[in-house]
């Protein structure tokens, strides 16, 4: 029964989503307020559908109701309650539904919180936004439906895929959807404005703080799938230029240029037809990384060929969209009014310098993604893209745009003085090259570029800083002025200096962990002892342990450090019998911000296992740096002018911090 | 500056930024890509020791020996042709005789891969796809294999 309601839920949601996807764009034609109003009852009761839709899958799978077809694939009795919930994504079906899920939430939120939007323009965002809910729900619908029945129901489910039983899992993909999702509001606003034929300062102030809320979760996102690869995949690795996470990179690059484009058009009203075709581009990109991952097209170019359904659906929806937005975009973004001017040298100029940057590093990373797709499809000839190219491409324009980034915060808008501005940065400037030339000595000239990164990671965090102290006039103010300018200041100027900081400190956990870690690759008997790093793991033996789907074998290592004991690791195997599969479960251990890494290979007769070691350190500073560009954005979202439905300053109860 | 200048500035900085991708896409593209060869390519094409490539095939029944330091051989076959492969480090999981393996390295001299990359399959559904595509080739695939998400499952 259960499952039945759930399918008729998101019959109901289509529904009214057609309802939606036309009603309120014929009452912003005809000025009928009613209609128009009509949109907001819509997408609330849309996502109420949806959610229980959502919720009744997720019974099906905590009841362990084995005559629905993706429960039996992807679930069993025996799994602990957090991988029932979390399986009900963990697969193509249930992953599709939490993407109308967010989908229709976004929605929502717009309706709830949009008082103050124009009514046409809230019309016709509404109705945009319904049009891709009901491409998703026909998707979900005719291919892809979760509810599907069984005749003859099992009694054991297969297990879900033992990679994915992890806490990781819980919170990746929904942040990752989070993101991805929320990403076609500002689609929607630009298609809105678009249709509406007009576009101002204001538009830019409502899609602002939506676009930031998605960074903010594709960044955690990003980060959470970069850490959760790292333990589980038992390399040691953090990124691996897969085209799966290169689906979730590029969103975010077009996205980063779109939160910074869409401040110019805030402050200056420029480069808004810009603007409208970045947020277009941003949503098509996460449309593509959704058709990459979920179309099988990366698994094989033939298997796509041979079941073509889902894939062939899905690129349908993603020529729709991209296609219909690029063509309203040319057709319709002449009319929209030019801007105002500004000097090459300037905060202008020096955003644009950001835009350009940004999106050839993702046109870059589009192109090492696709090009053995397209290749492979069009000559049969298939070629690996891996992390060389990505490193030589991506990587110098990257460094390019960090080199730049402390000159915009400092930079005046309109007209800008770059030589002030240059000026202000020389201690920023001398003590990264300092620190160039004591890394150099003290690695000994091991690698050269390594110690250019830590340099210019430390030049961007400084920048950063002194952005704050210009403001605030610390060390020439006195203290109590200081004070006041700090507390003066807007939020989203401590976010801006807050996030480039961030970014910063991942980067410098890259490179360090990238050039100084250390790995050793050995078959250890039981009570040898490895020396890493001046590291000594001891390895006490194996032990069996029996988990509630799995048998476990562990592998106990005693640390020690100068002698001293530090702890125990204990890596482990996981053997699943429901799929007859293993997973590695690494040991880590935190050192400062280093960490010390062992994986478990095979175990041979002789009772000796080959393990891997490795110390990495400042490793932990990638993903410190991901929080720290959260926060940064989080305090910017929170910016009264920014916040959400209160584009003009409000009167004094709305300046709790709600967010 | 007018507007007009200002344009001019704009696209001639967009055009030297893309100039700059497009040159260093096109010099990655040609060092740093590597192609996929099954056992038969390696043999018919004539590809000259020292070129890094990827071949894929099953692992020979029988052809597995381990030496010292984790030194590991064995043959990787698409049912026509074999090829040897010789490996130092930790093996994934699945790697077992008579199933799909995928290994990336350098071609030596003596028509043997050095690889420093293998892969096996992620879970027992799960064959590399170009384990499948190198054994259609030959022949030896039979349709109706079951065939799971490949690469790193989300």
């Amino acid at each position: 029964m259960i499952p039945e309601l759930g399918h008729y839920a998101l019959v109901l949601a289509l529904a009214l989503g057609l309802i939606q996807s036309a009603a309120p764009i014929v009452g912003a034609r005809g000025r009928d307020g009613a209609l128009m109003r009509l949109a907001n009852s819509t997408a609330l009761m849309q996502f109420v559908f949806v959610a229980l839709s959502f919720l009744a899958l997720t019974i099906c799978y905590v009841t362990s109701d084995f005559s629905v077809a993706t429960v039996f694939e992807n679930s069993h009795s025996l799994m602990p309650l957090i991988y029932k919930i979390t399986s009900v994504w963990g697969n193509h079906e249930g992953s599709m539904l939490l993407w109308v899920l967010i989908l229709s939430l976004f929605g929502a939120l717009v309706a709830a919180f949009g008082a103050n939007l124009p009514a046409t323009l809230k019309a016709h965002v509404l109705a945009v936004q319904s049009w891709i809910a009901c491409a998703f729900y026909l998707f979900i619908l005719l291919t892809s439906n979760p509810f599907l029945r069984l005749a003859q129901p099992p009694v054991e489910g297969r297990d879900l895929n033992p990679i994915l039983q992890d806490p990781g899992l819980a919170i990746h993909p929904p942040l990752l959807y989070l993101g991805y999702v929320g990403f076609s509001i500002a689609f929607s606003f630009a298609i809105a404005a678009l249709i509406e034929g007009r576009i101002d300062a204001a538009w830019a102030r409502w899609v602002r703080p939506w676009t930031l809320a998605a960074w903010i979760f594709l960044t955690v996102g990003i980060a959470m799938g970069s850490y959760w690869a790292y333990y589980t995949l038992g390399w040691g690795g953090f990124w691996f230029w897969d085209p799966v996470e290169n689906a979730s990179l590029m969103p975010w690059l077009a996205g980063t240029a779109l939160l910074h484009s869409a401040v110019v058009m805030e402050k200056r009203n420029a480069l808004k037809i810009w603007t409208i075709l970045l947020a277009i581009l941003t949503f098509s990109l996460s449309l593509i990384g959704t058709f990459l991952v979920r179309s099988g097209v990366l698994t094989s170019v033939h298997a796509f060929a041979t079941d073509p359904t889902r894939g062939v659906f899905i690129l349908a929806i993603l020529m729709l969209f991209i296609g219909g937005g690029l063509t309203l975009f040319a057709w319709r973004a002449s009319m929209l009014k030019q801007g105002g001017l500004f000097a090459p040298v300037s905060r202008e100029g020096a955003l644009v310098f950001n835009n350009l940057f940004l999106t050839t590093a993702c046109l870059t990373v589009f192109i090492g993604t696709l090009y053995p797709l397209a290749l492979e499809a069009l000559t049969g000839e298939k070629i690996s893209v891996g992390a060389p190219f990505f490193n030589l491409t991506f990587g110098p324009l990257f460094v390019a745009l960090m080199f730049a980034m402390p000159f915009g915060p400092l930079l005046a808008w309109k007209r800008g003085d770059l030589l002030g501005v240059a000026q202000r940065l020389m201690t920023a400037f001398a003590i990264g090259i300092v620190t160039v030339a004591i890394t150099f000595a003290v690695e000994g000239g091991q690698s050269v570029l390594a110690p250019f990164g830590v340099g210019l990671a430390l030049f961007v965090m400084l920048g950063a800083l002194i952005d704050l102290v210009e403001r605030t006039g610390l060390f020439r103010l006195p203290l109590a002025t200081v004070r006041h300018r700090a507390a003066g200041l807007p939020r989203s100027t401590w976010g801006t200096a807050i996030a480039h900081f961030g970014i910063a400190v991942s980067m410098l956990g890259i490179v360090c962990a990238a050039t100084w870690g250390t790995e050793r690759i050995i078959s250890v008997k039981p009570m040898q002892s490895v020396s890493l790093s001046g590291y000594e793991f001891s390895f006490d033996g194996l032990v069996q342990r029996q988990g509630p789907n799995y048998n476990a074998l562990v592998a106990k290592f005693t640390v020690r450090s100068g002698g001293v004991p530090i702890g125990t690791m204990e890596p482990s195997k996981r053997s699943f019998s429901a799929r007859g599969m293993t997973t590695n479960e690494a040991a880590l251990m935190s050192r400062a911000l280093g960490q010390l890494y062992v994986s478990l290979g095979e175990t041979n007769d002789d009772g000796s296992i080959a393990v891997r070691l490795y110390y990495k350190p400042m490793v932990l500073l990638i993903w410190f740096g991901a929080v720290v560009m959260m926060l940064g954005g989080a305090l910017s979202l929170s910016d009264r002018r920014l916040r959400i439905g209160a584009p003009k300053p409000a009167a004094k109860s709305a300046l709790a911090p709600a967010e | 500056m007018t507007r007009k200048q200002r344009r001019l500035v704009l696209i001639g900085a967009s055009l030297g930024v893309l100039a700059v991708a497009a040159a260093l896409v096109l010099s990655a593209l040609r060092d740093s890509i590597v192609f996929f060869n099954s056992p038969t390519d390696v043999a018919e094409k004539h590809i000259s020791p020292g070129t890094r490539m990827r071949i894929g095939g099953l692992v020979k029944a029988g052809s597995v020996e381990r030496g010292d330091n984790l030194l590991v051989r064995f043959a990787v076959t698409d049912g026509k042709t074999d090829i040897g492969v010789r490996y130092q480090g930790i093996v994934p999981d699945l790697f077992r005789e008579g199933q799909g393996v995928v290994a990336e390295g350098k071609l030596e001299p003596g028509g043997t891969l050095a690889a420093d990359t293998v892969l096996a399959k992620h879970d027992e559904r799960y064959m590399p796809r170009e384990v499948v595509d190198a054994l259609k080739k030959s022949g030896r695939w039979q349709e109706g294999e079951v065939q799971g998400a490949g690469g790193r499952p989300r």
